[in-house]
């Protein structure tokens, strides 16, 4: 078991220091000019020069993800609740989120950010409309996925509805929940950077997109680099932590957590 | 011996899917208190549909049924159907719970219920970590817990190995006997419905009907070696006679 783990951990660590290496010598080997590919070592070192700059546009970006993933799950999950009350409800209102959902939001970002004053609330707002849709989908399939036994137990039981979606109904949707989480954690950060392109905000509140930005018209390819990695590191521990979080409410009971420990 | 007073009666109840398909002829059935009924018949015989109406979980179509002196039931599925989420005490008090039953009440309840089954040391765990065999005996605990007047059994132990079933089936026929519960316990098995039943009543299909309605007068309390006697022999065939020879 240890072993396993061992190898789960150990396998990747030494496929990226080999294409680390590999891509360090081809770079030095063929003397490939910095403003083309730079170097692993190059792009390390940028990013300790720049880290100032960049730290602080991670957390830009950091937290127009995070504040839309937050009200992504509020209102994905109220929507869904809402779903769940009534077959009709659900019939009138579920065209328009997947609406929301097949609309790229290359195409809805400028006109969120013409609409809405505050650029802040701008990018928040175009990171949202990106991330809800996964989090409605899941969490209404699974307020829907009951075990029929159970729900039969409960009508015998005479539970009220909100005892029924107390009980019953949540707990069930909860790992459906947590797979919708997992996707939407990635979508929002990408539903952040997008906007953050298509707003082009500089300045003091300038986030990682921006950075890119920049860094490609001045062909400063080593800084554009390292933003690059910065953002895919966010989106890892993003990624991580939702996986930690679901392990940590399902680990006892659901079959998807249980594989694993 | 004085005649129990009746618990269910089923009259001339039956059961039309929207599609026009009988499940369930008109049925006459009067269940009284201590009876261990046993329907019995083959699949799609409307056995079941029968049960999920005397539980009210289906409404007849026609006819009535009437719980006496607001009987309630309590039902064990097919499977054990036990919230994962839960261990076993919260799924052996969630029908109290659902009810608002009182605190002490309710874990008194369920430490009797935990008792009767065996389980007393099984309830922190959680329904994953139990066998097929003892997750039945949380349902049956889950049912006992709220002191039913009528428990209604829909081929419990069908699912399990025949060694697990028929362990169950001792206990559960020692558990009638020592309790005086008031049983409705739908099977296919011919020897289980003997072996348990004081009364077997043989369902037909298409549609669902009364085909006997027989009384199994075997001694009580039943074990093991009921299973090897004349008695015991003699019902099966009969039983089986009646399913052959409607």
């Amino acid at each position: 078991m240890m072993r396993e783990h061992l190898i789960r951990v150990l396998a990747p660590v030494a496929v990226a220091i080999v294409l680390l290496a590999a891509w360090q010598l081809a770079v030095m080997f063929y003397e490939v000019p910095s403003y083309l590919v730079p170097s692993p070592l190059r792009i390390a070192q940028t990013m300790i020069e720049d880290r100032d700059l960049l730290l602080g546009s991670l957390w830009v970006t950091a937290e127009i993800a995070l504040t839309a993933l937050a009200i992504a799950v509020l209102a994905g999950v109220a929507t869904a609740l809402l779903f769940a009350q009534s077959r009709i409800i659900e019939a009138s209102l579920l065209p328009y989120a997947i609406l929301l959902q097949v609309t790229p939001i290359v195409a809805i970002a400028p006109l969120i950010i013409i609409w809405v004053k505050d650029t802040h609330v701008a990018l928040v707002l175009c990171a949202v409309v990106v991330a809800i849709f996964p989090i409605i989908s899941s969490t209404s399939v699974g307020l829907r996925s009951i075990d029929p036994g159970l729900a039969d137990l409960f009508r015998m039981s005479r539970a009220t509805r909100l005892q029924t979606l107390v009980r019953l109904r949540i707990p069930s949707a909860l790992p459906y929940f947590f797979a919708g989480l997992r996707v939407a954690s990635g979508l929002a950060l990408i539903g952040a950077v997008v906007a953050e392109f298509v707003a082009g905000t500089g300045g003091q509140g300038a986030g990682l997109a921006y950075q890119i930005l920049m860094a490609g018209i001045q062909l400063n390819v080593p800084r554009l680099f390292a933003a690059l990695v910065l953002i895919t590191l966010a989106g890892i521990v993003l990624y991580l932590a939702v996986g930690l979080l679901a392990h940590l409410v399902l680990a006892h009971w659901h079959e998807s957590e249980l594989a694993q420990s | 011996m004085t005649v129990s007073p009746e618990v269910i009666t089923v009259e001339h109840a039956s059961k039309t899917y929207a599609t026009g398909a009988q499940a369930v002829a008109p049925v006459d059935l009067t269940v009284r208190g201590g009876e261990f009924v046993a329907l019995l018949g083959p699949s799609g015989c409307g056995k079941t549909t029968l049960l999920r109406m005397i539980a009210g979980l289906v409404a007849p179509t026609a006819g009535s049924i009437v719980a006496h002196g607001d009987a309630r039931a309590a039902m064990v599925f097919q499977s054990p159907t036990l919230m994962p989420w839960s261990r076993v005490e919260g799924n052996v008090r969630l029908p109290l719970d659902l009810a608002g039953v009182p605190r002490e009440a309710a874990d008194a309840a369920v430490r009797d219920a935990l008792a009767i089954v065996g389980l007393s040391q099984a309830g922190e765990r959680y329904p994953r970590e139990l066998s097929g065999g003892m997750q039945m005996r949380v349902a049956i605990a889950r049912a006992l817990a709220v002191s039913p007047a009528v428990l209604l059994m829909d081929e419990p132990f069908a699912a399990l190995d025949e060694f697990t079933r028929q362990r169950l089936d001792d206990d559960l026929a020692a558990l009638w006997h020592a309790r005086s519960l008031t049983v409705i316990f739908v099977t296919h098995s011919i020897q289980e419905a003997v072996y348990l039943a004081t009364r077997v009543v043989v369902m037909t299909a298409c549609p669902g009907r009364v085909a006997a309605d027989l009384a199994i007068d075997g001694p009580h309390p039943r074990d093991e070696g009921y299973r090897g006697s004349a008695n015991f022999a003699m019902w099966c065939a009969r039983v089986s006679d009646a399913i052959a020879r409607p």
